[in-house]
């Protein structure tokens, strides 16, 4: 399933995550993943969130960039294995994973794995032909 | 401490402006002849060289800039043709441009002698060894102060910049006994010394530092740090290099030398003449310079000149040490640095990744300027990618470093995050003032 990942960039300077977070907390933004990605001199927030658009234009007001882009959750089973089993059939299929991370809770009782691949859709529909359940967003919004 | 040439450093005053009557008519007809950027300056004030008759009517005539340096890239200036050109130096312009400036044999006769007079009069002699720290190349630091110790017969070591373990291995194996270089480098250096401990190793008693500001507490710091007497020297290339004001013993101002130079402090607004003592920014003229002569030059270094006579005996004026700019020039490890060449440089970089806004964040850590440029990225550039910003922070430090030979850290920042007031931003934040 693709989800609308939201991307902020964070300056190099104290306080800059936390004021990001703050702002959103602020306008009533709910997040439901989260994931730090941090260079010498920058770094990126990535965020699933329930309003997407919103965040990001409340983010714009405050002089922080942020982009929209789509990302892949996949539900697996919450047993050892049951993030390779997912890896494997991207590897194998010639899918790039460029980062992935996990979200704070579970959907149906499985792990919600979110993932960054070059051809989104063609990769989700890659893992859902291989019987991955579908994930529907407003669920993974809600959490 | 001895005085090289007695007859011309104790000049008494009316017999050296004399002399420099004589050689500034002989200059400006020279060049109303062969210059043309400052024939038609003469021209437009309606001055023929016949109107000057002395000092007395520096005053009447045309000012110039280091712009025209620019105008007329790259040997325009010049007023002797090429094949008396023995050598060339360059440095960095207001725009990507460098500057350019000529030596006759003469000339560089003349500038050994200025850096000669200086390390006679603070106690070099032939038996030193003068380890020099200075970039050579076409900075002019190297090479101008490489020929005055070569003048008093010491053993030069030419070492350059650079290297910082090797400069203080060289100091103690060859016996360095007098070290030449950035103040900022030899606080560096004093400090490494301390930290490997080889203070008793090394055999300095001299240090002659300049090309970039420094305070007095940094010498008493590099002083103390290095086992030596510190001694300022200043120059520009576009005047001479490295020798056209020094230090005496007494350490208290540097001598013009003044049967070459001819030294004004005006006001930079008006361009009035200011009165001897005031601070104002100072001008050169240069009387002996054959192959890039220079009237009445702009070095927007603001100082004063000290009337008073210096207890060594010498009859030159002295100059304080310059105490800022009248425009908008940093200098950033001994590097000249205007903001212009920065802004340039970002709109090269033309794909829409980057505004041209800018600032500059200047700072001291350990003796040695940091040099920061926040850039504002584009709305439409971020990207969720790492990488395409570390791709384009690195390539705007590439450009930087072609243009203006020095590093600096890039940080790209969100699009209109660099405060403007009133509309226009602050370029610059210099935060190395009182820091050593």
């Amino acid at each position: 399933m693709l989800v609308k990942q939201l991307s902020v960039f964070l300056e190099n300077k104290p306080g800059r995550l936390l004021a990001a977070i703050d702002k959103l907390a602020e306008s009533g933004i709910d997040i439901s993943a989260l994931s730090l990605a941090d260079t010498a001199e920058f770094g990126i927030l990535r965020l699933i969130v329930d309003d997407p658009e919103k965040a990001k234009l409340v983010l714009a007001e405050s002089g922080v960039v942020s982009r929209i882009s789509d990302v892949i959750a996949v539900a697996m089973a919450d047993t050892p294995g049951g993030a390779g089993a997912i890896l494997k059939i991207l590897s194998e299929n010639g899918f790039n994973i460029e980062y992935m991370y996990a979200c704070v809770g579970k959907v149906s009782g499985k792990a919600l794995s979110l993932l960054r691949v070059e051809r989104p859709a063609d990769a989700d529909e890659l893992l859902r032909g291989k019987g991955f359940a579908k994930v529907n967003p407003a669920e993974i919004y809600r959490i | 401490m001895t005085i090289r040439h007695p007859e011309i450093e104790c000049m008494p005053r009316k017999e050296l402006t004399r002399l420099q009557d004589e050689r500034l008519i002989a200059q400006v007809k020279r060049m109303y002849e062969r210059v043309p950027c400052f024939r038609a300056r003469m021209d437009e004030k309606g001055l023929k060289p016949e109107d000057v008759h002395g000092v007395g009517d520096l005053k009447k005539l045309p000012f110039s800039y280091k712009s025209d340096l620019r105008d007329w890239y790259p040997y325009g200036l010049f007023a002797e043709p090429m094949e008396n050109v023995v050598r060339v130096h360059a440095s960095s312009g207001t725009t990507g441009k460098r500057i350019v400036v000529g030596y006759t044999a003469n000339d560089l006769d003349m500038w050994a002698d200025c850096v000669a007079r200086m390390l006679t009069g603070i106690g070099v002699t032939s038996q030193d060894f003068v380890q020099i720290s200075f970039g050579y190349g076409l900075f002019t630091g190297g090479f101008g102060v490489h020929a005055g110790a070569e003048k008093i017969g010491a053993t030069v070591i030419p070492m350059s910049s650079g290297n910082t373990a090797l400069q203080i291995q060289t100091m103690i194996d060859f016996g360095a006994t007098v070290l030449c270089c950035t103040p900022s480098y030899a606080m560096y250096l004093a400090e490494e010394v301390a930290r490997l401990g080889v203070k008793d190793k090394l055999h300095l008693r001299i240090g002659v530092f300049g090309a970039e500001p420094w305070s007095e507490d940094m010498r008493r710091c590099i002083e103390a740090g290095l086992g030596i007497r510190a001694y300022d020297i200043y120059g520009l290339s576009e005047v001479l290099g490295p020798g056209v004001a020094v230090e005496c013993a007494a350490q208290s101002g540097m001598h013009i030398h003044e049967d070459n130079f001819i030294p004004e402090i005006i006001d930079p607004e008006t361009e009035e003449v200011l009165p001897l003592g005031a601070v104002g920014e100072l001008v050169f003229t240069s009387l002996t310079k054959e192959a890039f002569p220079i009237i009445r030059y702009r070095t927007r270094d603001i100082c004063s000149l000290i009337a008073e006579p210096c207890s060594c005996g010498r009859t030159h004026l002295r100059m304080r040490k310059p105490s800022g700019r009248s425009d908008d020039m940093m200098i950033i490890r001994g590097v000249n640095v205007f903001p212009s060449q920065i802004e340039e440089v970002l709109l090269k970089i033309k794909d829409g990744a980057i505004t041209p806004n800018y600032q500059i964040v200047l700072d001291r850590v350990n003796h040695t300027d940091t040099f920061d440029i926040n850039v504002e990225m584009s709305e439409d550039f971020f990207t969720d990618d790492v990488r395409s910003i570390e791709k384009m922070e690195r390539r705007i430090v590439e450009a930087l470093r072609e243009t203006l030979g020095i590093g600096a850290k890039v940080h790209l920042v969100n699009p209109k995050s660099i405060i403007r007031s009133e509309g226009k931003a602050k370029r610059v934040i210099d935060n190395r003032a009182g820091k050593m």
